[in-house]
């Protein structure tokens, strides 16, 4: 079945310090599918990520969701989406129940799972009222991709999500994607790990050499 | 459309009630100041009277510049200003959220401290009432412009100097006019006119700050 593209991503270039860190990125995604963000550091992943999240803007090139211009339709676009960046915004202090709390309610979840179902199903059982500073780097991250669950955003896009988690912390997370997918979700994620996930379409990002 | 708003709300106050430590410093600094004086000065209740109104909103003045350097900065660090740009609720509204639960930990209870402190510097009895008014009013105002200053310096790393510099003359206003209407109550004259500035600055930056900030946020964040 062919499917018209949600996000299309139309000849993306960004520039900094005048030098070109990438050009010409044309890229179509559609429901159900993952992409893959793939290249060696520094090579402009957060960077791209940071400016499908439209946290930053393109140089050249534009965004267009569902056929509209992001530029112009921001609001639009913004409510469809969901940004996991390298800085995950869990704030130290409070624990991982208050974090979950605060997003539950930005997001407006209305789902009938209750807070502690949810960090349970991500393994933080037992761990909800602990501040997030005594909690490991992986328990962090988890508590973290809580946000994944309460949120009903159509695109994920997920710098490094994988990061600091352990081994059954990834087949839960590719498992999210998985089921994300099915529902007609979207997600593209940075990584340098091979997914254990089918049809993950990959794209190579490259270096830009040239120097404006 | 306001559930970002009580949303950032509670969740501030909650970490400012988690961090009791680090809001306490401004008020702490105010008071600590403000009982130094008689010591370093003279504890002659006539010449303490004569600057007291000044001191007071000076130091208030330092305390809420002292304490709104922070206002985005933890935010900033973890991420959590990022998701709040992108998200698709008005930045404004978030903004003013933030604002509003900076001015409750810091502004209002230095202006329920500040009758005691008025007392302690021989405050005339007169100058109580305008004094509290015009801080009520005066930190609410210096929490909304100190956060434009905020918001354009959050992403440098050595933005405390620039913010003071910023914002210092913004401040200006403020002060004139909230320690001459103490004076002008010690003195014997009617408050209307300097408190009704005040007034009018509140409302004017209560509209211009958070559209203000929003942009600086932006700008900063976009690098």
């Amino acid at each position: 079945m062919s499917q018209t593209p949600q996000l299309i991503l139309d000849s993306i270039a960004f520039e900094r310090d005048d030098c070109l860190l990438f050009s010409g990125i044309c890229l179509s995604l559609e429901s159900g599918e993952i992409l893959q963000i793939e290249g060696p550091n520094g090579v402009g992943k957060t960077t791209l990520l940071r400016i499908l999240s439209t946290a930053l803007m393109p140089t050249a090139g534009k965004l267009l969701w569902q056929g509209n211009d992001v530029a112009r339709h921001r609001q639009l676009y913004l409510q469809n989406l969901l940004f996991l960046g390298h800085l995950p915004g869990l704030k130290q202090s409070l624990s991982p129940i208050e974090n979950l709390i605060w997003w539950r309610r930005i997001y407006r979840d209305r789902s009938p799972l209750t807070n502690e179902e949810i960090l349970g199903s991500l393994g933080l059982c037992g761990y909800e009222d602990i501040p997030c500073y005594a909690l490991s780097a992986g328990q962090q991250r988890r508590a973290v991709l809580a946000r994944l669950l309460v949120t009903e955003a159509p695109l994920w896009i997920l710098d490094e999500p994988f990061t600091a988690i352990d081994k059954q912390g990834v087949a839960d997370l590719e498992a999210l994607l998985i089921a994300h997918a099915r529902r007609g979700g979207m997600a593209v994620l940075s990584t340098h790990q091979d997914l254990g996930i089918a049809n993950v379409r990959r794209f190579p990002l490259v270096a830009s050499a040239e120097v404006v | 459309m306001g559930y970002g708003f009580a949303a950032i709300l509670r969740r501030d106050l909650l970490l400012a009630f988690r961090n009791r430590g680090e809001i306490a410093n401004p008020i702490i600094f105010f008071f600590i100041v403000v009982t130094l004086i008689p010591l370093g000065l003279t504890p002659e209740p006539s010449r303490l009277a004569e600057i007291a109104p000044g001191i007071l909103w000076v130091m208030a003045l330092l305390a809420s510049l002292l304490s709104v350097e922070g206002l985005f900065h933890s935010d900033y660090r973890d991420g959590t200003l990022e998701q709040l740009v992108i998200s698709p609720q008005p930045l404004y509204l978030m903004v003013l959220a933030k604002i509003l639960a900076h001015w409750l930990i810091t502004g209002l209870p230095l202006t329920l401290l500040a009758p005691v402190l008025g007392m302690m510097l021989s405050l005339p009895a007169a100058g109580y009432l305008p004094l509290v008014l015009g801080l009520l009013m005066g930190t609410a105002v210096l929490s909304l412009l100190g956060a434009i200053g905020a918001g354009l310096t959050v992403a440098l790393r050595k933005g405390g100097l620039l913010l003071s510099l910023i914002v210092m003359p913004l401040y200006m206003p403020v002060l004139i006019f909230g320690a001459s209407a103490v004076q002008r109550s010690v003195d014997g004259f009617s408050v209307q006119g300097p408190l009704a500035v005040m007034g009018a600055l509140l409302a004017f930056s209560l509209l211009i700050a958070p559209f203000a900030t929003a942009g600086a946020l932006r700008v900063s964040m976009h690098g």
